[in-house]
């Protein structure tokens, strides 16, 4: 950018701040100058911002920006892909047996007693500016004795002044690995990891009554740093999977000196802990967190090169999105995300501009949405008019009703039970459910596979055919007197109960209970109604409900799944026999068990994706269908607007990170602002003009009283 | 005088016990800390163990009430109860579910509670006395009645309404005010303006009616005729006598809620977005942090109880006749 | 016939009252201010308007099981006679008298292909051939039609009046000697039941509110939340009566340590937040709802529970105000000289507390009772938007507004059933409130001095 243009540039933003008056609606106080910044709101506040225990989107949303692991999914390329991030290459793999000799990579699965990961980190990679960091002259920690009086007049960590940094090593990911396995720590990934990296069980026993600071100095057995740059994690057996997870915050990289200041006592009494305050290498800090009312990101001054990508899918080239590529990351300097509960004034705050980018609650979507006679969404015009961009993506989650395989009347392997389920399958009309309840915003399941992962497909193969129909190349739902026949043939003629001679009562356990829920759980009682079952929808709060299905109470709920990585593994295992809730406190809640399945499982399980794989997985898919334990609901599908001067966007259900690659326009911004939000006054002055006219009356009355009283 | 203030203060303490004892059986019943636990450590891969870990760690894992296998006095004072309300009586709330400091929290979300209740109180007595003696000088006439049916209209309706309305129109239509947020400083009247205009206007038809009994109730007096007699004019009545002599009940009325204004408007401040207390304790209901809300329980009965003892003192101060004994 | 909780307590509630009023028929004391309010026009109006919520009101309390079909639903007399507006449910919004949804979709026509408009509503306005041009002259025709049979049934209450009259006095009576009060009664229930079969008639064409989210009538919603309101304002009363009435008597006339025990027990509940106190003992109910799954089979009777605790909790914290009211009088009463005078004659206690202090306070209870009813129906809507109200599938006007909330940040904004839980539960406030200001003005001693 020459000077003149910048000059240029200046002044127009100066004659826009003149202009501001009129925008009395501006919900940002502060002038942010020339600096590119992002808007965005959070409506719940993050509980976590420790890589180690953050497991939810809102607080990915965060901490994905600060932390970083050593891999990453590519921004751009489809099938999702990893690429290193902080390692210099992807790792290297070793089979090992169980003595620890390392085997050929042409061996059997059954021969692999272990795997090493071995992970090389690019050099010279530094932390943000922190002030766990900060080091005196002596080259000692600054804040690392904290004095009483130091702690009382601390509101916030940006009370320390002094803020340091360092190069980040092999034994920061090291280090985060131990936080994992540590007790008092809590993350959520602990118990399965236990089953995969050796020697983590032993090591979250051995420093059970250890403090937090006391960590670095144990070894874990799997775990080594065996240089500056490079670490191995040994895992057991053979798990393909895991890279993924090295793909995650749980894996990135954290270091000692942040769990030694934080845990000094008395800091946590002002809330200056790591769950409020990161500490990372990523390409944004946190500036400011006050989760009662907005967090800013602003970006790391010691940020390690990163380029945009130059590659990608052959639409990207059109879509703009690969002008950037090779310029450094991150293009946006600012971030502030404002706490927004409420979906009107989000929504309306959106439409002023004063958000950038917005997702579509079910009650302005015929605002913004409109389908072509296609059955494709388009913007309406209003939308169009205001230069506003969609992007829609189905997710990789599946919202299924499942029903309990233990309970007496839908459950088991009865020919009755199965007819009873499959005729339900049919019943419940999820194409309905999608256009009533998500605007179209969803797509009908065929099976456990959601789009995107691998062994889905939208051809004939792909179909449920228990519930579904071939015809004119698009899957059909079967007329529901094919469920009705079905109920006949279960002994539940017109969905009478042969034992009590009424209809059959069903139960629905949920716990939506809000006002907002009612309308789905009418409709569900309508689409049971088809059939002549009743269905009693029992709610009751989250805790009742977890309560009911960890004892198997429950008859009938509709739960979801989103996929931790895109693997098909990370879904089946849902039906796995050995992870029912009810005998063994896992996440197979319908607590299906199905021998064939079960085997056909631990085969798919540790396979390369390959046709091999692929069949299975269709094996897998038809003997779930068959059996009816889950009606496949549908997958959710992600409806996102934007603003015109919102660029570089491209959706990765993967990718957290993604707020790197955008690109902001202030420029137009201001200017699109101030057209869209000029105040209406004549309302107002109309009111005011009423209310004087009001009071003439009044004086009126006074006037002559007080006359009446002077004669 | 002293020693009336102390023997109230000693009064409030058996008060503030029964709270806290109303409030512990209540949340305890509804929520076992298992329960507690699952809340918060969210949906997936929950194990036992995690369970447990939780509960140790936040100290959930003693007995409710009575601890059978401790010795002695600890047999009371190792348990939940005990270990959680006694520093209540401290001010010191603990830790939420969620892993922050409450007291850090209340201590940050006074301030914007107070700075929309206390404009919302003053304009709302202002408005509502002004209209009062408008229509007690209007006594009898067709003003005064076309007031009262107003006052009574206005009652009728549901302060949602207001709230919805005035958002709507005010912020959305007009674009007048931002529809909702908060900054600190003087930066905040811009997002205050719409929310006390609105707190005024739903509470001005039962203000205006209670405050124009309470003048009516001064104007039939003696006195105001006696002065009516020397010839003093309505208006001068009115402002110097009936006025000043009302202003006895609406200042202790005033009084007894003052300290209850740090606790903030729950809907009005929810749907503004404001981050004051009462969003804190809505928030609490609705994400089941008992924790939470059993600080803002206590924390509530204190202020109500100052505010009983302020009243007290208020009278004394006003009306000498009164004696505390 | 299906006896739910609340039903039971509202027919017991009925008796009371009735009961009471036998009782009380013929006291002076009571008949002059009796006599004042039915003086009052505004008083006996919004009397008549309650009158017709209490109508709707019971007729939504008597519920049976429909024996014809093979369901464990309950209805109400209301839903039996509001079949059609339960049958007539649509896909999702449409306006008030519209004949098409709300909302564009695709529309498959008659020749297979397949059009982006605004689809026929099924029920609403089936009758119309052609909607576009014929729509408000139906309307208009249906109006008039449904006026003129209005005015008909309307006038049916004046003629059984002057019936009546006539077979007293063996002659017509003309209007005008007709009491003030009887007229104003006669003249509100002409309207009343006019508009009321104007509105069922063409309800029973058009949604004439509109339709909601799922297609439900909005009329038929607004109805069915009379009862929720009336249920919520009068056994919360029913409730905390008795409670009150003990205690503050007991405790102003007895004093000491009983009065030091009641006084705390008070000043405690009234120090924890009421919203607080609210929110836990919901909170608590579902608990045990869901701990006795079996004695819950249907949805009425789960949510019928929730709106009777929930009327108990409300009854159980408001107590304390009336109480405290009730001690301060009975203060001043037991200083009077014939209460005095029946102790010094050994009278024993409890007659004197029946006999002497309770219809001396009575007036009291009567003011807050009126008093307290409005401000419940307005907090159901406050503690529905918290979602600690009424069970989330009872119809009431907070669930309403709650839902309504939303449907404003819509664009076209869906405006109808914010309006329609804005007007019936402004009819019913306003009825309450005046009807409640002509009791005050009429049995405050003070105000009757003037």
């Amino acid at each position: 950018m020459s000077i003149r243009t910048y000059i240029s540039q200046l002044i127009f933003l100066m004659v826009l701040m003149g202009c501001d008056a009129s925008q009395l609606n501006n919900p940002y106080v502060e002038d942010e100058g020339a600096i590119s910044v992002l808007y965005q709101s959070f409506s719940e506040r993050p509980k976590h911002l420790d890589p180690a225990t953050a497991y939810s989107e809102n607080e990915y949303a965060f901490i994905a920006q600060i932390y970083e692991s050593p891999f990453q999914y590519h921004y751009l390329k489809r099938p999702y892909q990893l690429t290193p991030l902080t390692a210099s290459k992807m790792p290297e793999i070793n089979y090992l047996d169980s003595h620890g000799n390392k085997l050929g990579n042409d061996v059997q699965d059954s021969d692999i007693a272990f795997t090493d990961y071995v992970i090389d980190l690019k050099q010279g990679i530094q932390f943000q500016p922190h002030a766990a960091l900060a080091k005196t002259s002596e080259s000692e920690y600054s804040y690392h004795n904290l004095s009483e009086t130091q702690i009382q007049q601390a509101n916030s960590l940006n009370d320390f002044v002094d803020t340091g940094s360092r190069e980040l090593t092999a034994d920061d990911y090291v280090y985060q690995i131990k936080r994992l396995a540590h007790p008092k720590v809590q993350s959520p990934i602990a118990e399965i990891m236990k089953n995969y990296i050796v020697g983590f069980d032993e090591f979250s026993k051995e420093v059970a009554s250890l403090q937090k600071t006391e960590l670095k100095n144990k070894t874990i057995s799997g775990v080594k740093t065996t240089g500056r740059y490079q670490y191995r994690i040994r895992i057991k057996g053979k798990y393909p999977q895991f890279i993924f997870w090295l793909a995650m915050p749980f894996f990135s990289a954290l270091p000692w000196e942040a769990d030694v200041f934080y845990e000094q006592a008395g800091l946590s009494n002002k809330n200056i802990t790591l769950d409020w305050y990161p500490i990372g290498t990523g390409p944004y800090l946190l500036a400011e967190n006050n989760p009662n009312r907005r967090m800013i990101l602003v970006k790391n001054p010691n940020f390690h090169f990163e380029s945009y990508p130059s590659e990608g899918e052959p639409s990207d080239k059109q879509n703009a999105l690969l002008k950037d590529a090779g310029k450094k990351l991150p293009f946006i300097d600012k971030v502030i995300f404002t706490l927004e509960k409420e979906t009107i004034p989000y929504w309306t705050k959106f439409l002023q501009g004063y958000y950038d980018a917005s997702g579509i609650a079910s009650d302005s979507f015929d605002q913004a949405i409109q389908f072509t006679g296609s059955g494709g969404a388009t913007l309406t015009e209003s939308m169009t008019e205001k230069g506003i961009k969609l992007q829609t993506l189905v997710e990789a989650s599946i919202f299924y009703m499942g029903f309990n395989m233990l309970d007496p009347v839908v459950g088991g392997d009865s020919e009755r039970a199965r007819k009873l389920r499959q005729a339900i399958s049919i019943a419940v009309d999820y194409e309905e459910f999608i256009s009533i309840f998500r605007n179209g915003r969803g797509v009908v399941a065929q099976g456990v596979i959601p789009p995107g992962i691998f062994g889905y497909t939208d051809e004939k193969e792909g179909i449920n055919s228990y519930n579904y129909d071939w015809k004119a190349d698009k899957p059909e739902r079967k007329k529901i007197e094919a469920a009705r026949h079905l109920m006949e043939e279960a002994g539940y003629l017109n969905g009478i109960d042969p034992k009590t001679k009424e209809a059959l009562i069903l139960y629905f356990d949920t716990a939506s209970v809000s006002i907002d829920d009612r309308p789905t759980m009418n409709w569900y009682r309508k689409q049971f109604e088809k059939l002549g079952i009743k269905l009693v929808v029992r709610g009751t709060d989250y805790n009742r409900f977890q309560e009911k299905m960890r004892t198997g109470n429950e008859q009938i709920f509709v739960w979801g799944w989103n996929a931790d990585y895109p693997d098909p593994e990370n879904l089946f295992f849902l039906l796995y026999g050995p992870n029912s809730k009810v005998k063994y406190g896992g996440e197979n809640a319908a607590n299906y068990q199905n021998p064939e399945f079960d085997k056909l499982f631990q085969k798919m399980r540790n396979m390369d994706n390959s046709e091999q794989r692929y069949q299975i997985i269709q094996q897998l898919q038809e003997v779930v269908r068959h059996d009816a334990p889950w009606v496949f609901g549908f997958h959710p599908k992600n409806f996102s607007l934007f603003h015109s001067w919102y660029s570089n966007l491209k959706p990765n259900l993967m990718a957290n990170n993604r707020l790197k690659y955008t690109r902001i326009d202030p420029v137009e911004r201001a200017e699109k602002r101030r057209v869209w939000n000029h105040p209406l006054w004549f309302p107002v002055i109309l009111g005011l003009l009423i209310f004087v006219a009001l009071l003439v009356p009044a004086v009126h009355v006074y006037r002559r009283s007080a006359k009446e009283v002077l004669q | 005088m002293i020693q009336y203030i102390i023997r109230r203060f000693l009064y409030a303490f058996p008060l503030l016990i029964g709270v806290n004892i109303l409030t512990f059986v209540l949340f305890f019943i509804v929520n076992s800390p298992n329960d507690m636990a699952r809340m918060q450590l969210g949906q997936k891969h929950v194990t036992e163990q995690s369970i447990e870990n939780w509960k140790q760690q936040h100290g959930y894992e003693l007995p409710l009430l009575w601890n059978a296998s401790a010795s002695n006095e600890e047999k009371l004072t190792k348990t939940i109860f005990y270990q959680k309300s006694v520093g209540l009586f401290l001010f010191r709330f603990g830790v939420s579910e969620s892993g922050r400091n409450i007291g850090a929290d209340i201590q940050e979300r006074m301030w914007p509670s107070l700075a929309l209740a206390l404009p919302t109180l003053i304009v709302g007595l202002l408005v509502d006395v002004t209209f009062a003696l408008m229509m007690v000088l209007f006594r009898g006439g067709y003003l005064e009645r076309t007031g009262m049916v107003l006052c009574v209209a206005l009652m009728s309706v549901s302060s949602l309404f207001f709230i919805i309305g005035g958002q709507f129109i005010v912020a959305k239509v007009l674009k007048l005010v931002p529809i909702s947020g908060y900054d600190d400083g003087f930066s905040a009247i811009k997002f205050l303006i719409l929310p006390v205009i609105i707190g005024v206007f739903s509470g001005v038809g039962s203000g205006v009616r209670w405050y124009r009994t309470l003048f009516l109730e001064e104007v039939e007096k003696d006195y105001v005729r006696t002065a009516r007699a020397k010839g003093l004019s309505e208006v001068q009545t009115l402002f110097r006598h009936v006025l000043r002599n009302a202003m006895i009940p609406i200042l202790t009325g005033v009084v007894v809620i003052l300290p209850l204004l740090f606790m903030g408007s729950l809907i009005m401040e929810s749907f503004f977005s404001i981050p004051g207390l009462g969003s804190y304790t809505i928030d609490a209901i609705n994400s089941q942090d008992f924790a939470i809300v059993r600080a803002m329980v206590f924390l509530g009965s204190v202020l109500y109880v100052i505010g009983l003892l302020l009243t007290d003192i208020s009278y004394t101060l006003v009306d000498p006749r009164v004696r505390l004994a | 016939m299906v006896i739910l909780w609340t039903d039971a307590l509202i027919f017991v509630l009925m008796t009371v009252i009735c009961v009471l009023a036998i009782y009380l028929r013929n006291k002076e004391h009571i008949k002059r201010p009796l006599q004042k309010i039915a003086g009052s026009k505004v008083g006996i109006a919004s009397l008549v308007v309650l009158l017709f919520f209490v109508l709707i009101g019971l007729m939504d309390s008597l519920h049976f099981k429909p024996t014809q079909e093979k369901s464990n639903e309950v209805m109400s007399c209301l839903d039996f006679w509001a079949k059609p507006l339960i049958e007539h449910v649509e896909k999702t919004y449409s306006a008030p008298f519209a004949t098409t949804l709300y909302s564009k979709e695709t529309v498959v026509l008659e020749d297979g292909t397949t059009q982006w408009s605004y689809p026929r509503l099924v029920y609403g306005g089936r009758h119309l051939e052609n909607p576009g041009s014929d729509l408000i002259p139906d309307i208009l025709k249906k109006l008039f039609y449904g006026l003129v049979q209005g005015v008909a049934c309307g006038s049916l209450p004046i003629l059984i009046y002057l019936a009546i009259s006539y077979k007293r006095q063996k002659k017509w009576i003309k209007f005008d000697i007709i009491p003030a009060s009887m007229r104003t009664a006669l003249f509100v229930t002409f309207i009343i039941v006019s508009l009321g079969y104007i509105l069922i008639y063409l309800s029973s064409y058009y949604h004439v509110f509109g339709t909601d989210k799922v297609g439900e009538d909005v009329f038929y919603q607004a109805i069915k939340s009379i009862r929720t309101g009336l249920v919520l304002g009068t056994l919360t009363t029913l409730i905390m009566l008795p409670l009150a009435i003990v205690f503050g008597i007991l405790a102003g006339y007895f004093q000491g340590w009983l009065d030091d025990i009641i006084q705390y027990l008070y000043t405690t509940l009234n120090s924890i937040p009421g919203v607080l106190l609210i929110a836990a003992s919901i909170l608590m109910v579902q608990v045990y709802i869901s701990n006795h799954e079996q004695s819950f089979t249907s949805i009425i009777v789960r949510a019928d529970m929730r709106l009777l605790f929930l009327c108990l909790i409300l009854g159980l914290t408001n107590w304390t105000g009336l109480c405290r009211l009730l001690r301060a009088e009975t203060l001043k009463l037991r200083e009077m000289e014939y209460v005095q005078a029946s102790q010094a004659l050994g009278v024993k206690k409890s007659i004197i507390l029946i006999r002497h202090i309770l219809p001396n306070v009575m007036h009291i209870i009567l003011i807050s009772v009126v008093l307290d009813f409005s401000s419940l129906v307005l907090a159901e809507a406050v503690l529905s938007y918290i979602n600690i109200g009424v069970d989330p599938t009872t119809y009431s006007w907070g669930n309403m507004i709650n839902g309504a909330r939303l449907e404003l940040a819509r664009e076209p904004i869906v405006w109808w059933s914010l309006s329609a839980a804005f007007v019936f539960m402004f009819a019913l406030v306003l009825a309450a409130n005046l009807f409640a200001d002509t009791v005050q003005d009429a049995f405050d001693p003070r105000r009757n001095a003037e």
